[in-house]
Order: C-alpha cells, then sequence, then structure tokens
C-alpha cells in the first residue's frame, strides 16, 4: 500500500515513518527513572513477610521483638487491615492475611523501617505459629467432592464465574462431520519476567490524600481501586494521585492492584511518612502472578471437503488461591474458539477452580495463545485426517471482510488471507524433506479495535499549543515501553502538520491525565490514537478557521505542514503555525489553542450469552516456523520464522516490528522454554537460572511482512498489534515438530524431554507393529 | 568496616570510603546516584547492572566496590560527550529499535561497548555470545543485534 494520506491523496509526513522512540535517548543514557531510582525525602522502606506453607492456618503472630527493633516505625499483621480492604474482582483477597493463609505467596505481615537492611531484619523477628492444612494443587482434583476447601466460606473450590457458550448445534454438527479430531492439551505457568521488578511508593499529604508512586498499566483503574482501599480505612472522599514513573516491561503484569500497593499505602498511613516497597527478583517470580495454566479438552469437525462443521472446547483453569484477571481469561479465550476461521457451530464451558498454588493476571494475548494452541494443533490434525494440506485447510476456512463471527464479531478489514500467502512465500512449507527438519503453520485473531471488557473502553486526551507551535499532549493511554508516546506524537504532528520533536507526550499522572480503561487488549494504538486524533482534528479546526482568517482562503483550500499553513493551490501564501497561534493568543480577546476528546469505540459489551461486537475491528495473522529437531536429545532448534500480520497500517514500521519480535520470542518461550516449576505450590525455580528466558545466544532472524488494510475505523487506518506476536507462536512450533520427526506434543512447554519421551514411544510402537 | 578507595570513573578520579561489604552496584547507585546502571535481579543473572571495569563487562551486583580500588571503571553515564552526543552504540540503539522498556539497555549498551572496543569487527555470533548475560524481554533481542552490528559497520562514527 502507498503511503498515501486517502484524505488530502497526499504523502504523509510522520505516518508510517521509522521514527525512533522518544524516550530512547534518555534511556540510553541512563537517565531514565524507574522506581527502583525514585527516593522521597524522609521515605521509608516496607517489606513483606510471606508465609511458609501453602495452606496453614495461623495460631499465633509475635510482632513484638520486630516493633522493638530500632529504626522501625511500623509492623502491620492480618489484624491491621480493614475488614473490606480486598484486591481482585473477585474481591477474595485481603493484602495481609489474617486467620489463614492458602498459598505460598500469601503476605502474612509488613514492616517499614528507615532501612530496607533493618526493615528485612525485623520481618526476621516476627515469630509466627502454623498449623499446616492438607493442600489441593490439581485443579480437577480440587473439583472433587471431598476435596479440602481452599475457602471454607466459598464453600466450593469452583467459582461462581459463567463461562459457558454455545451457538448453532454442535451435537448435531459432529454427527454430519465427516472427520473430527478429539484431544487433551495443558498449559504452564508462566511469568512476566520484567526486567525491572516491581515497586511502589505511598505518601499521604496533611489532609489524608494519597500519591502513590507505582508501575502499572492501569492508571485509572489503579486509582479506583486505591480509593476503595481509602474508604476501607475509614478515609472518606479523600483523593488519590496515581504517578506512574518509566516502567520496566508491562505485558500485562501491571493490569491488576498488587496486595504490596495497598501495604505500602497501609504503611505510608500508620507512620504518615512515604513508604517504599520495592521486589527483588526473588519476590518478583513468587508473588507476582503468571499466566493462566489451562487443562483443555478439544474436539473440532469438518466436511469432506475440509471445511469446519464444529468446535467444542472445555478447560479446566487452576484459579489458584485468589481471584485476579487470570480467571476472566475465557472471555478472550472465547474469541479465537468462536471466531478464528469460519465456523458455525461452537461450544465453550470453562471452569475456573480454586487451589493452593499462587494466582494468575493478565499476559500479552490473555487467554488467547492457550485457547490457540489447541485449536491450531487440532487444525493440522483434523487436516491430516481429512487428507487436507494444511495451508489449504486454513485458506479454505478463513475469515473475510464482512464476516459476522458466531459470538456476534463483525470483521470489519481482514488480511488473513493475505498473510497465510506471505507466510506461504517466505516459508518454503512443502518441498524435499530434510531429516529432523519441519516447518510448521498457525493463525491467529484478536482484538484490533479496543475491547469492552471492562464497562467503558475510552481513553481522554487533551491537547494544547503554546506560542511556538508545540504541543503538550496529555493521553490516558500508558506508554510502558512499546511506544504509545510515539505513536500518540506521531499522530498529533501528522493532523497538524508539526515535527515529531514539536511534540510533549505526557501520560504518566491521574492529576493531569484524563481517563483511560488501561494499556491492556492491544487497544492503545487504536484508542488512544483515537483519542490523540480527535483532539487534534478540533484543534486543527481552529487553527484553519484563523488561517482563512489570516491568508484570506477557504479553510478548505488550507494546508497545515512543515510547521506552516498554506494555501493549496497558492502556496506562496503561508503563515508559519507558530506565527498563527501568536497572532491567535496576542490579540482582543486572544485565544489559546486547547482541545479535549474523550474517545470510547463503538464496540459492545457481551451480553449474557457472550454475544457482541467487542473490538471495533480485529487484527489477523500468520506465523510460519521452520525447525531441526536432534532426535538423540530431543533438542528443538528454530531455524526460521515468519510473522505475517494485519495491522490496519503501520504508524511506526520500526516500533511495530519489535512488537512482533519481542512477542514472537516471548511465544517460544512460552513454546518451548518457559514454566514456572512448582511442588506442592511452591515455585522451585525462582531465579534466571532456572526460568528459562530465551537470551541473545537463542535469537533467530525472524521476518516480520506486514499487511496493511486500512481499517476504517482505526487512527490512519491502524490497528493494535501489542500481543498477536505471541499468540500462534506455540502451535506453529508443535506443528513443525509434528512436520519434522512426526510426534506431537499437547503438553507446554515442549521440552528436549518431552520430545524424546515421544520419539521413544513412537519407536516402540512403530517397533512392535 | 570502612575502606577509602580511589579509582577512575568515567575518566574522573574518585576516592571514596566505603563499606567493605557493598557492591559496586550498590556503590554506583544508592551511594553516588548514578542510577544508569540498574538492578534487574542482584544475582548475576540478568546483566542489568553490567559496568566495565579494567575493559571487561562485568555484574556490578556481584562485584565487590572494595575491588574497584585503583581500577578504570567505565558506566553508561560515562558514554556520552558532555556536549550531549550520543556514543556511536547509543546513537544506534536508538535507530534501530534496540530500546523499548529500556531497563536491559544500559547493561546491553555496556556489554556491547566492551565487545567492540576489544573487536572492534566482532561478528553475528561472538556479538550473540558476549550479550548471553543480558537479559532482554521486550525486543527479543532482533534489534538489539541489529543497534550492535550497525554501530560495528560504522566503525565507532556517529553520523
Amino acid at each position: 500500500m502507498s503511503n498515501l494520506n486517502p484524505d488530502t491523496n497526499r504523502e504523509f509526513d510522520v505516518i508510517g515513518k521509522r521514527i525512533p522512540k522518544l524516550d530512547a535517548a534518555q534511556k540510553a543514557m541512563g537517565r531514565a527513572e524507574y522506581i527502583q531510582d525514585i527516593k522521597l525525602p524522609g521515605m521509608l522502606f516496607g517489606k513483606i513477610l510471606y508465609c511458609k506453607y501453602a495452606h496453614a492456618s495461623i495460631v499465633k503472630i509475635d510482632t513484638s521483638k520486630a516493633r522493638a527493633l530500632a529504626g522501625v516505625h511500623a509492623v502491620l499483621t492480618g489484624q491491621d487491615v480493614p475488614k473490606k480492604m480486598k484486591m481482585g474482582f473477585y474481591k477474595d483477597n485481603p493484602p495481609i492475611k489474617k486467620g489463614k493463609v492458602c498459598s505460598f505467596r500469601d503476605e502474612v505481615a509488613a514492616v517499614a523501617a528507615i532501612s530496607p537492611e533493618i526493615a528485612k531484619k525485623a520481618l526476621d523477628l516476627i515469630e509466627i505459629e502454623y498449623e499446616e492444612l492438607p493442600g489441593i494443587f490439581d485443579p480437577e482434583k480440587a473439583m472433587e467432592k471431598d476435596s479440602p476447601l481452599v475457602h471454607e466460606y466459598h464453600k466450593s473450590n469452583v467459582l461462581k464465574l459463567p463461562w459457558k457458550l454455545h451457538y448453532g448445534d454442535v451435537e448435531k454438527a459432529e454427527k454430519e462431520s465427516d472427520f473430527v479430531v478429539e484431544e487433551k492439551f495443558t498449559t504452564q505457568w508462566v511469568t512476566h519476567c520484567c526486567l525491572g521488578t516491581s515497586g511502589a511508593i505511598a505518601l499521604f499529604d496533611s489532609n489524608d490524600n494519597l500519591t502513590i508512586h507505582t508501575n502499572t498499566q492501569i492508571p485509572s483503574l489503579a486509582q479506583k481501586d486505591f480509593l476503595e482501599s481509602l474508604k476501607a480505612m475509614g478515609l472518606e472522599n479523600k483523593r488519590v494521585r496515581v504517578i506512574k514513573p518509566i516502567i520496566g516491561g508491562g505485558f500485562g503484569s501491571k493490569l491488576d492492584t498488587y496486595a504490596y500497593e495497598h501495604i505500602a499505602i497501609l504503611l505510608a498511613y500508620a507512620c504518615r511518612k512515604p513508604v517504599k516497597i520495592m521486589f527483588d527478583r526473588v519476590e518478583e517470580f513468587k508473588a507476582t502472578s503468571t499466566r493462566q495454566p489451562t487443562v483443555i479438552y478439544i474436539k473440532q469437525g469438518c466436511d469432506k471437503n475440509g471445511k469446519l462443521t464444529f468446535r467444542d472446547m472445555r478447560m479446566i483453569l487452576d484459579n489458584g488461591a485468589y481471584t485476579s484477571w487470570g480467571a476472566t481469561t475465557p472471555s478472550v479465550m472465547m474469541m479465537p474458539i468462536t471466531s478464528l476461521y469460519r465456523v458455525d457451530n461452537v461450544k465453550y464451558n470453562a471452569k475456573c477452580v480454586y487451589t493452593n498454588n499462587t494466582y494468575s493476571q493478565a499476559m500479552r494475548g490473555y487467554g488467547n495463545p492457550q485457547a490457540t494452541f489447541a485449536i491450531e494443533s487440532t487444525l493440522d490434525m483434523l487436516a491430516q485426517k481429512a487428507g487436507i494440506d494444511r495451508v489449504e485447510i486454513r485458506r479454505l476456512n478463513r475469515n473475510q471482510p464482512g464476516d459476522v463471527t458466531p459470538q456476534g464479531f463483525k470483521i470489519s478489514s481482514c488480511g488473513l488471507s493475505e498473510c497465510i500467502d506471505e507466510v506461504e512465500k517466505e516459508l518454503t512449507i512443502d518441498g524435499p524433506k530434510e531429516k529432523g527438519i519441519g516447518t510448521g503453520i498457525a493463525s491467529l485473531i484478536h482484538v484490533g479495535g479496543g475491547a469492552r471488557i471492562y464497562k467503558s473502553d475510552g481513553c481522554g486526551a487533551i491537547l494544547k499549543m503554546d506560542d511556538y507551535g508545540k504541543v503538550d499532549i496529555f493521553t490516558g493511554g500508558t506508554d510502558m515501553g512499546q511506544g504509545l508516546d510515539n505513536i500518540t506524537a506521531q499522530i498529533v504532528a501528522e493532523e497538524l502538520g508539526l515535527f515529531v520533536e514539536d511534540i510533549n507526550v505526557v501520560h504518566s499522572d491521574t492529576d493531569v491525565c484524563p481517563w483511560d480503561v488501561g494499556a491492556h487488549a492491544s487497544r492503545s494504538t487504536f484508542v488512544a490514537g483515537n483519542a490523540a486524533l480527535g483532539a487534534a482534528k478540533k484543534v486543527k479546526e481552529t487553527i484553519l478557521e484563523y488561517g482563512s482568517k489570516l491568508l484570506d482562503a477557504d479553510p478548505k483550500n488550507l494546508v497545515l505542514k512543515d510547521r506552516t499553513i498554506f494555501v493549496l493551490d497558492d502556496p506562496e501564501k503561508s503563515m508559519p503555525i507558530d506565527k498563527l497561534l501568536r497572532k491567535a493568543h496576542f490579540s482582543p480577546q486572544g485565544k489559546m489553542l486547547m482541545a479535549d476528546f474523550f474517545y470510547d469505540p463503538d464496540n459492545e459489551n457481551m451480553g449474557k450469552e457472550f454475544k457482541g461486537n467487542m473490538s471495533v475491528t480485529y487484527a489477523f495473522g500468520a506465523h510460519g516456523v521452520k525447525v531441526k529437531v536432534d532426535e538423540e536429545t530431543g533438542k528443538v532448534k528454530v531455524l526460521d520464522y515468519v510473522a505475517a500480520h494485519d495491522v490496519g497500517r503501520a504508524i511506526n514500521p520500526l516500533l511495530l516490528e519489535g512488537q512482533v519480535y519481542g512477542g514472537v520470542v516471548m511465544g517460544l518461550g512460552y513454546a518451548l522454554t518457559e514454566e514456572v516449576v512448582t511442588k506442592d505450590g511452591q515455585n522451585m525455580n525462582a531465579n534466571f537460572r532456572d526460568y528459562k528466558l530465551f537470551t541473545a545466544k537463542d535469537a533467530i532472524r525472524i521476518k516480520a511482512p506486514v499487511v496493511e488494510t486500512y481499517d476504517e475505523y482505526g487512527p490512519f487506518g491502524a490497528k493494535g498489534i501489542g500481543e498477536p506476536g505471541c499468540v500462534p507462536t506455540a502451535p506453529a512450533i508443535a506443528n513443525a515438530i509434528y512436520d519434522a520427526v512426526g510426534v506431537r506434543i499437547f503438553d507446554l512447554p515442549i521440552t528436549p524431554e518431552k520430545v524424546l519421551a515421544a520419539l521413544k514411544e513412537k519407536k516402540s510402537a512403530t517397533t512392535k507393529i | 568496616m570502612a575502606t577509602n578507595i580511589s579509582f577512575l570513573l568515567n575518566g574522573d578520579k574518585i576516592s571514596y570510603e566505603i563499606k567493605d561489604h557493598w557492591t559496586l552496584l550498590h556503590l554506583l547507585r544508592e551511594e553516588m546516584g548514578l542510577i544508569g546502571t540498574k538492578e534487574g535481579c542482584g544475582n548475576g543473572e540478568c546483566g542489568a547492572c553490567t559496568v566495565i571495569v579494567d575493559k571487561l563487562a562485568i555484574n556490578s551486583c556481584l562485584y565487590l566496590a572494595i575491588d574497584a580500588d585503583e581500577k578504570i571503571i567505565e558506566t553508561i553515564e560515562g558514554l556520552a560527550s558532555t556536549d550531549g552526543t550520543l556514543h556511536p552504540l547509543q546513537q544506534s540503539f536508538v535507530d534501530n529499535g534496540g530500546i523499548q522498556c529500556g531497563f536491559c539497555s544500559p547493561g546491553m549498551i555496556m556489554s556491547s561497548k566492551a565487545l567492540l572496543d576489544e573487536n572492534p569487527k566482532a561478528g553475528h555470533e561472538e556479538i550473540k555470545h558476549a550479550l548471553a548475560g543480558n537479559i532482554c524481554r521486550c525486543t527479543g533481542y532482533v534489534q538489539i543485534l541489529d543497534s550492535v552490528e550497525a554501530a560495528r559497520d560504522k566503525g565507532g562514527q556517529n553520523e
């Protein structure tokens, strides 16, 4: 696609350009301030004591020695936490536990002291007597009638959540199918591994208003959570200001508020001093939440031509001991289940089950990678059973523009077909077989135009221009490294005929930035981008109005470009924009140019049957991978990777590629190496030696072809692309391994041990025959 | 125990009274306020705290400050010129998308610098090897490797 602006039919000046991240230089110089780097006058240091059992009654806590230690300002236990102070949408998680503990990460006490060392010493002086209770660690066992209860008051380990849908007639479609595949898959706990660990600083002013500096992807929703905490503490009608420093990685980990934030608030209130809680790496592994693990039962069928007839999926989710967004990932799993490829008859049912394990949260893709792993793995199996080429079966069933899926998703633009073409072009899918080498393909659908999970999917933007042609834009959107500040600046600069360096993006403070639902669901480019564009359009209208008077021309005939306003068919008639701004300001009844805009996309909340157009537009993609499997060791080496995505329009290809590359490698870790290993609820690999991330040594070349479909609702045609990179990676790998050596792994991660065991099993089965 | 040590930090002569148990990371970050050197794990596993000591890239979280006595130390703060011009590696990371959240960037750049100072013509595999101890969760390393190779190809010259 050419880089033409369809409104003016002129080349874009800023959109589509590879403009480096605006904050990259200060980060490269080591000047960027993360939560780790912030110190406030009089600040105390908080530390949290975690329990030593997966499930136990707290018989006695003695904090007297800790309180007596010089330098200790406060010691809190569950007794000090107001009854109504509970975290998570299910409200089952007090920031410090009382009476009993239900997982190893349970907080049992907290301390504030004048140094981190003294705080740690104080923790060591807290004496707790526990009475261990039987734990339950397998969600399927936890569903059994005689299973111990994680929370007695809940009366059952199964959460009361409504994840169930049935469209069409799955039973009938199954009977009428020519081919059916039925399998079980399991996926593991993986964790975000943000390089910058979690932390927060809370402080109260003399009127008991709270300011909290915290790593968050949801400044506005976090503000709401903290207001609720203040209310529980008896502090009604107070203000909460959330300040978000530069974040050392997000990936969904900061979509909920955590105990450490609420504990920092309690400690700061108890001491009336700023209190900072900073996680070390072990805490980051043990006390932040993972991706939701799953047990997946899937059945898919097709007719003799390969056309999909039905999809029937059932899942059991290990909820852990408390409830955060992990328990709501079925709402997003529904998307690929109902809408990846055309399939009319769909059934899905998911149960979230309490166990004494860690609890899960949002993580890039939000359930989509788990569901897509099962769907795309069984699609290859179905193609093989039906004797149809694996690329052809995908092409045959692909989504197309204008489709309405069984869940009611209205597919506006859709480049899935082109993405499959790109994968085929870039990766030799078929050809002479080399021993141990194979290829695999898998596709994806994801929300690309916001996601109406919450009641509002909106984002506000306030834009002001000064006398020098410079813009400050205050956006609700959150930059956490993905580059939303660039996208915002590029959109505003393009619209106002300015340069990117003329735009200052402020995105870090609820006192000055408008509301936004958060940096999730790949929504920021689309939603925050449209908010910025809306504000810029309003200001532009005023500029054109002034320009029309000053240049004596029809506003429709005026163009803003290169910091200048000029008459389109008489470019000699022009004026620098900053001069126009000064003329507008310094004249009788003068005017400063400002505008606000709140963009709430025209998408729908899903009703009781989970039907509704959740997103204004959907992103599509196809991934292809070539692997080499060492049959002696079971080790899988990735040789080549193609990740093609329909992005609507690439606002900034440099940053877009960064999102894809990063997503793919995160997906490769999910597929091959990463797992939080637990034993009876206890994390056994809370360090980077034993939690296996890809390193630079494992880095591969990734091709990331971009398909531009120009979505009519997106800012300059763009869709979201933050998450898709990690969505179909695992099934693409699993399919390639099968292609290479004829074994299929149903359980992530696909470690050499599992491949080797499957190879051995295959060999012994062959020998028997 | 306190000890007085002297070292050259980013070209400046420093004399500092340290406690013997301090790590070099603690001295730089907490005592001297040089926040560019990051702590990602405190166990020598992530490389965010990489600095250069006598031309070698080291994890400053595992290096005792007392061992810095009489050494030449380079940190991320010393790379850009005083006129604000970025070091070619810094500029290359900026231009090639090598930086997203940025938390690993100072360490990544210091490991790259130690390599290219030693071997200005380092190949792709050597670069991968030199950066193997620096974890990045954002980029998948693709644009980081691009950044180092682009800086190498320019031969240390900014444009």
